[in-house]
């Protein structure tokens, strides 16, 4: 092993690129073939690289009400094939679950009736909306984009930690880690085949456009954020951009007739499909809090008439609510016939009063979490608590003992991260992405890994200054070969600290000339390949291209060239 | 899916494009005024700093009160560094908080590149310190038509963009107004020829002028160069041309008599006042004209901020059945 791998120590937790601390697991072993020549002296200035990117592009989430750039840690998570075949399958079987029980509480209330979730359970949860019963979407879809938090444990089974199908955020750091990474390790991704990340937008569009309400073909789609002061602006901005849609604000919507425009400077515009990133208590003054400016007085009327459509749907919180979660495994067998294919983490129901005073004597060994918690909110690890924290804790759990779950507490699975000069494992946990359009739950290959950036640490929530990595799933198949020189250009560029915005420009330049002269290549052979089966020959045209023109000097340098 | 020809933007983000246009080139004509009359204090023998400073912190529109002595350190101080939007820093500042808010609508490009102008703004302020703030000036210089040139290359010409230039032209009028004014009062200090060459070099304009003037650099042909030019880009005539056909783009219907949009006529009658007037009438009426001048550009900014900038209907509670 090179130096910076010397101090790396294997806790007891499963480590995801060393089985053993001489044998890394096949997956990691491009990656460790570019960092092992590196030194903390060459890596130094990569990773300053991959912060200057990032502060650049405004790459930011707003804590305190200050601007932060989200850090991002230089060696990627590698996940193979074949455990994300298994992600996969079991996040669009989780997803397609909570579809049909939203489906279902909202509506029939079947799955109450049969006795599978007590409907306390349902009736209690702080997220459940009486405002969206009986709100139909037009193609059944409540779950349009969601976030399934997974962790690995000691025996490197996936689990799963919680669901996430109200506004799950995040994507947007999947996409700049991999933009950002390109840039810096290069060399890396030369020998694997990383499944790309970068149509995430194309297929949150076609999801939203799926979603239109019914007998519009052309919808108006917006982004609705809570402004520049959220701490997720930079997603909604981004994901706005890439789908080419408007990013709205409460401001800028209204509502007449049950219908919602936005003014523009070319008069009043219907909007049809909002893909909202506030919270349901927000959205909208006559129904939920009365003193909100940051949705739209009479949005919910306006979905219920079916003239705009919400995404993701109002009340999906029910479904993410942690105690619903202790009876996903049920439901997953009630609505799907199947078996769970990622299990969840055991979880104590502390309404149960035999597990409740289980819990109660063990609480510093357990981890407890508020139900309606999102962001690692409220959420107390036993063992690493003291006193004082779990006497509170014991009041609040027995004056509300709904509010609670409880959990063992899990080692979650480690990835070597660069912490000061060396690399150091940091426990990491994984959000994949699914976005829901009616037909398929499709799973954005790669995900969110966090990692929680102090030692020993386990909570990995950026607001508790937590990192993130870019996420690599491998494809299935052969190792390509494909010789890459920008690691030198970046070099050079971090040789040369005087020009630090022009180099970095260049290799960005350089990156996307090289990648859509890749894609006109690619597109123009397919245009000709259909042009020659739809006619039979192609004689008119010709691979080779005219030779360029050249002016007075430019001629005389080419010929210099030539002769050289 | 047919995208029309004509796709409105959201008001919010007109108004915020409409000011990232007028604070880039306020930044870009603060930055050449002052760099210019930073160096003529120095260079100018008989330059009044006192006097000289205070003329220029009036055109940009800041009030010093009397008695109290102003230098160059005072000038850079309130026109570079001053978090107030009347500063270049400030400026800057103000237009990258209005594109953060307007990030989906403008090229990522033109997003990321003002963004590292900001973020690279306070160490080029301290490189400045040591070698001058020339490099200061110089350094915005660049970012602004680096900036203006990434619109001109990565943005459609659609109502942003419109917007943008139309933004960026009326903030011309207006310094150039406020420029040349110091010129036109009675009594107005250094009315020699290194003045005439300093305005010129304030509005990016020395070299273009000398091109179609040589050096005869006399108050009639540099009032007429700045304010009529048809060729030069920065020129009011130019510049007033270039706002007119970014209204008429934004409201493309068209009526049979004459122009119903308040802004179009008002910048329309200006410009025709001033290109049909000769040289010996727009010297002998230059102050009033160029008041005229900085009324236009405010009140064709109100004009064009309630066309476009405010909400079309405000909400309010109705009764039941009413």
């Amino acid at each position: 092993m090179a130096d910076l791998f010397d101090s790396y120590e294997l806790a007891g937790s499963w480590d995801e690129t060393f089985a053993s601390a001489d044998s890394p697991r096949p997956s990691y072993e491009s990656i460790l073939t570019a960092l092992q020549p590196l030194g903390a002296a060459e890596l130094q200035p990569r990773v300053d690289a991959l912060a200057r990117t990032f502060m650049n592009r405004g790459v930011t989430f707003a804590y305190d009400g200050q601007e932060r750039p989200f850090p991002t840690d230089i060696v990627p998570r590698v996940i193979d094939a074949d455990e994300w075949d298994l992600i996969d399958r079991g996040v669009q079987q989780r997803v397609r679950t909570l579809e049909a029980f939203l489906a279902d509480v909202y509506g029939p209330g079947q799955v109450l009736a049969d006795g599978i979730v007590p409907r306390e359970v349902v009736l209690t949860s702080n997220h459940f909306h009486r405002e969206s019963f009986g709100i139909e979407p037009p193609n059944g879809v409540r779950i349009h984009v969601s976030g399934i938090d997974l962790i690995r444990d000691t025996e490197g089974t996936f689990r799963v930690l919680e669901d996430n199908v109200r506004i799950p955020s995040g994507v947007s750091y999947v996409i700049e880690n991999r933009h950002a990474l390109t840039q810096v390790l290069p060399e890396a991704f030369a020998s694997s085949r990383v499944r790309p990340v970068s149509d995430y937008a194309n297929r949150l569009h076609a999801a939203l456009r799926a979603a239109a309400p019914y007998g519009v073909d052309d919808p108006t789609i917006v982004v609705l954020t809570p402004g520049v002061h959220n701490s997720a602006y930079f997603e909604h901005a981004l994901l706005a951009r890439q789908m080419g849609v408007e990013l709205v604000e409460g401001r800028d919507l209204f509502c007449a007739g049950n219908r919602v425009f936005m003014p523009t400077t070319a008069g009043e515009r219907p909007v049809h499909v909002i893909y909202r990133r506030v919270d349901d208590e927000y959205l909208d003054p006559v129904q939920f809090m009365p003193g909100s400016v940051l949705g739209c007085l009479g949005l919910v009327n306006a979905a219920r008439a079916g003239h705009v459509v919400l995404a993701n749907a109002i009340g999906n919180g029910v479904a993410d609510d942690k105690l619903i979660y202790s009876y996903v495994p049920d439901l997953i067998r009630y609505y799907t016939g199947e078996e769970p294919i990622l299990p969840n983490v055991e979880t104590y129901r502390l309404g149960d009063p035999d597990a409740r005073e289980y819990v109660l004597d063990r609480l510093d060994q357990l981890v407890l979490k508020p139900v309606d918690g999102s962001g690692g909110k409220g959420l107390v690890i036993g063992p690493q608590a003291d006193e004082r924290t779990l006497d509170v804790l014991r009041r609040k759990v027995i004056a509300d003992p709904r509010a609670w779950i409880a959990q063992p507490v899990i080692s979650m699975s480690t990835v070597p991260t660069f912490v000061g000069d060396a690399f150091q494992p940091r426990h990491v946990d994984l959000r994949p992405f699914a976005v829901n359009d009616g037909e398929k739950v499709w799973v954005l290959p790669g995900g969110l890994t966090r990692v929680a950036l102090g030692e020993g640490q386990l909570v990995v929530n950026s607001s508790r200054g937590g990192g993130s990595k870019d996420t690599w799933v491998l494809a299935a198949g052969e190792e390509r070969t494909v010789s890459v020189d920008l690691g030198d250009l970046s070099e050079a560029a971090a040789e040369h600290p005087t020009l630090p915005e022009l180099s970095d420009g260049d290799v960005e330049a350089l990156r996307q000339a090289q990648g859509s002269w890749g894609q006109a290549q690619g597109s123009w052979g397919q245009a000709r390949d259909s042009w020659v089966q739809a006619n039979g020959t192609f004689d008119s045209m010709d691979d080779e291209f005219a030779p360029r023109d050249f002016g007075p000097a430019g001629s005389s340098s080419a010929q210099q060239q030539q002769q050289q | 899916m047919d995208a029309p020809l004509h796709s409105g933007l959201l008001r919010r983000i007109a108004e915020s494009v409409f000011w990232i246009g007028r604070y880039l080139e306020r930044s870009d004509v603060t930055a050449r005024t002052l760099d210019v009359h930073l160096r003529l204090l120095v260079e100018d023998p008989w330059a009044e700093e006192n006097a000289a400073c205070r003329s220029l912190l009036g055109i940009m529109g800041i009030e010093v009160p009397d008695g109290e002595p102003i230098g160059s350190v005072g000038v850079l101080d309130q026109l570079a560094y001053s978090p107030a939007a009347t500063s270049i820093n400030g400026a800057i500042t103000a237009a990258r908080e209005n594109a953060r808010g307007a990030r989906e609508i403008l090229s990522s490009e033109f997003w990321s590149s003002l963004n590292t102008t900001w973020l690279t703004l306070p160490e080029v302020r301290r490189r400045s310190e040591i070698l001058g703030s020339h490099v200061f000036f110089s350094w915005v210089r660049e970012q602004t038509a680096t900036l203006a040139g990434i619109v001109d290359l990565t943005m459609s010409r659609d109502d942003a963009w419109r917007l943008l230039v139309l933004g960026r032209n009326l903030e011309r009028v207006d310094m150039t107004a406020r420029l040349l004014m110091t010129r036109a009062l009675p009594g107005a200090p250094g009315r020699g020829q290194p003045s005439w060459m300093a305005l010129l070099l304030s509005c990016g304009a020395n070299e273009a002028f000398l091109r179609s003037y040589r050096a005869e650099v006399e108050e009639a042909s540099v009032i007429e160069f700045l304010l009529l030019d048809r060729l030069f880009p920065r020129s009011v005539f130019s510049a007033l041309s270039t706002a007119e056909e970014c209204l008429a783009e934004l409201d493309p219907e068209q009526t049979r008599v004459g122009v119903h949009d308040f802004a179009r006529r008002r910048l329309g009658r200006t410009r025709t006042l001033l290109e049909y007037r000769s040289t010996e009438d727009l010297l002998s009426n230059l102050p009033g004209l160029l008041r005229d001048l900085e009324r236009t550009c405010s009140e064709v900014s109100d004009a064009v901020a309630s066309r476009f900038f405010q909400a079309a209907r405000a909400m309010a509670w109705a009764q039941e059945g009413a």
